[in-house]
């Protein structure tokens, strides 16, 4: 499909970055996998194709391959994922999203899924209420696509099967210890019996069955703490929009205490912080 | 390489660093001035070394100016009651030039970009709020760019100013003059539509 000079694709905008007078060098991700290509004049204001370029767009593409990347042609906008722009926290965790995609998926690596799991991931993050718990179930699903999937059956020191006790996990080892292995291994953290049901849970269900979860607060905190502690020490560097979204996450819950202290607020019918 | 005289590749480096420049256009610039004669050079060369000298950033908006405060800043007869805010000095220009707009700025630097690591900080927003302390701002037009980031951007800024009991108004968007109804994207076109206007 690549070989021809000019081809048509899907595309979902990853990152962009200004270039020259008025364009713009977009990281796209297309089912046959990540590319750079450049957008010329998008940043006119009468740009044809400015809007449908838009970071987090899903766009269906005409490309043309140039000498150092792929330029843009034709595009138009497929779906608008308005909560994304409406809506600053899950603005905040598709730009999560867009970053781990863009750092775990390399250029010219050939696979389809990434695309089809970012495109969903794209949707949970506009339309569902617990954004938290969907962020972690797209943080196993690209784990396991990319070939970092941590083990949460065996022990990963003496692959014995584990038991629900309290066990442990180590990010260098890939996995969990049991309870005996954990002890003696100082990279490894106790890990609650509950926050390893709930990564087996997220890591063998599908997304109908995610749905219907509901967790404590500690327990969310606890797996959210583990993985992503776990995807820095793979990629070896910290997450750049992991601090926004905790800043952001600390001044709404301020301002919602706010709230609720001057009276009953009226419904929210937005994601939980 | 080596046969490049070490004056020559400094520049060629200086220039490639610049946002938009490569090193192609960097050697084609160096080679230009070398060609082009000393005075062009010195001039160039005054203009870059003044740059910085005699400008300052605007206590009050932020903006680049060559004295403190701008002369915006400091026009009694501009509206002190209405700031607009936007993301760099460009746009304080690019407003200016539609003649329509009395009122003064406020420039943040930038945009909120996760992606980027650009947070509040590293924003002028502290800055903005101390502005508005006063009581006397009456209107904060945002006139953040119609991105997703700029969107964002905006977002933040209406939780912080909306308590403080200050109207907060947002640029309309809508389709551009000389532009194409059956290229516009859906958004642009449902914001177009929902902001339409009776025609008398």
């Amino acid at each position: 499909m690549r070989q021809e000079r000019l081809f048509r694709t899907e595309g979902i905008v990853l990152r962009q970055r200004d270039y020259g007078e008025a364009d713009r060098i977009l990281t796209l991700l297309t089912p046959g996998g990540k590319i750079t290509a450049l957008a010329k004049g998008i940043r006119r204001a009468t740009s044809r194709k400015a809007g449908h370029l838009e970071l987090f767009a899903h766009s269906q593409l005409m490309l043309a391959r140039g000498r150092n990347f792929y330029i843009i042609t034709q595009a138009e906008s497929l779906e608008s994922l308005e909560p994304l722009r409406e809506d600053l926290l899950r603005f905040t965790y598709a730009c999560y999203a867009a970053e781990l995609v863009d750092s775990f998926i390399q250029e010219g690596e050939e696979s389809s899924e990434p695309y089809g799991l970012l495109l969903q991931a794209l949707h949970w993050f506009a339309q569902e209420r617990d954004l938290r718990l969907w962020m972690r179930y797209f943080e196993l699903r690209l784990l396991r696509f990319s070939g970092y999937q941590p083990e949460l059956f065996t022990c990963v020191r003496c692959l014995a099967p584990l038991q629900a006790v309290e066990n442990f996990f180590s990010a260098e080892l890939g996995g969990v210890l049991c309870h005996r292995c954990g002890t003696q291994e100082p990279s490894a953290k106790a890990l609650s019996v509950n926050a390893h049901k709930v990564l087996r849970y997220l890591s063998t269900r599908s997304a109908a069955e995610v749905r219907n979860l509901r967790l404590h607060e500690g327990t969310h905190a606890e797996v959210e703490t583990l993985l992503q502690h776990y995807i820095e020490y793979i990629l070896e560097r910290e997450l750049k929009s992991v601090a926004f979204l905790r800043r952001l996450r600390r001044e709404l819950r301020a301002l919602e205490r706010e709230r609720s202290l001057k009276g009953p607020s009226p419904s929210n019918p937005g994601a939980r912080i | 390489m080596t046969a490049t005289p070490k004056a020559v590749n400094r520049l060629i480096e200086a220039f490639s660093r610049l946002p938009g420049i490569g090193p192609k256009t960097a050697s084609r610039l160096t080679y230009y001035l070398l060609r082009s004669g000393k005075e062009e050079a010195l001039e160039l060369a005054n203009a870059l070394t003044e740059l910085h000298q005699h400008t300052v950033l605007c206590s009050i908006c932020c903006n680049i100016s060559d004295q403190d405060p701008c002369s915006i800043c400091a026009d009694e007869t501009r509206d002190h009651s209405t700031i607009c805010v936007v993301e760099d000095p460009l746009d304080v220009l690019a407003i200016e030039n539609t003649g329509r707009y009395r009122g003064v700025y406020h420039v943040l630097h930038g945009h909120i970009s996760p992606l980027e690591r650009i947070g509040p900080d590293e924003l002028r927003i502290k800055e903005l709020m101390r502005r508005l302390e006063g009581g006397q701002v009456q209107e904060v037009i945002l006139a953040t760019n119609p991105t997703l980031e700029g969107d964002a951007t905006a977002m933040y800024l209406v939780r912080l100013i909306e308590p403080l009991g200050i109207k907060v108004t947002r640029l309309a968007l809508g389709l551009p003059r000389g532009g194409d109804l059956e290229y516009a994207d859906r958004i642009t076109l449902a914001e177009a539509l929902a902001g339409r206007r009776e025609m008398h």
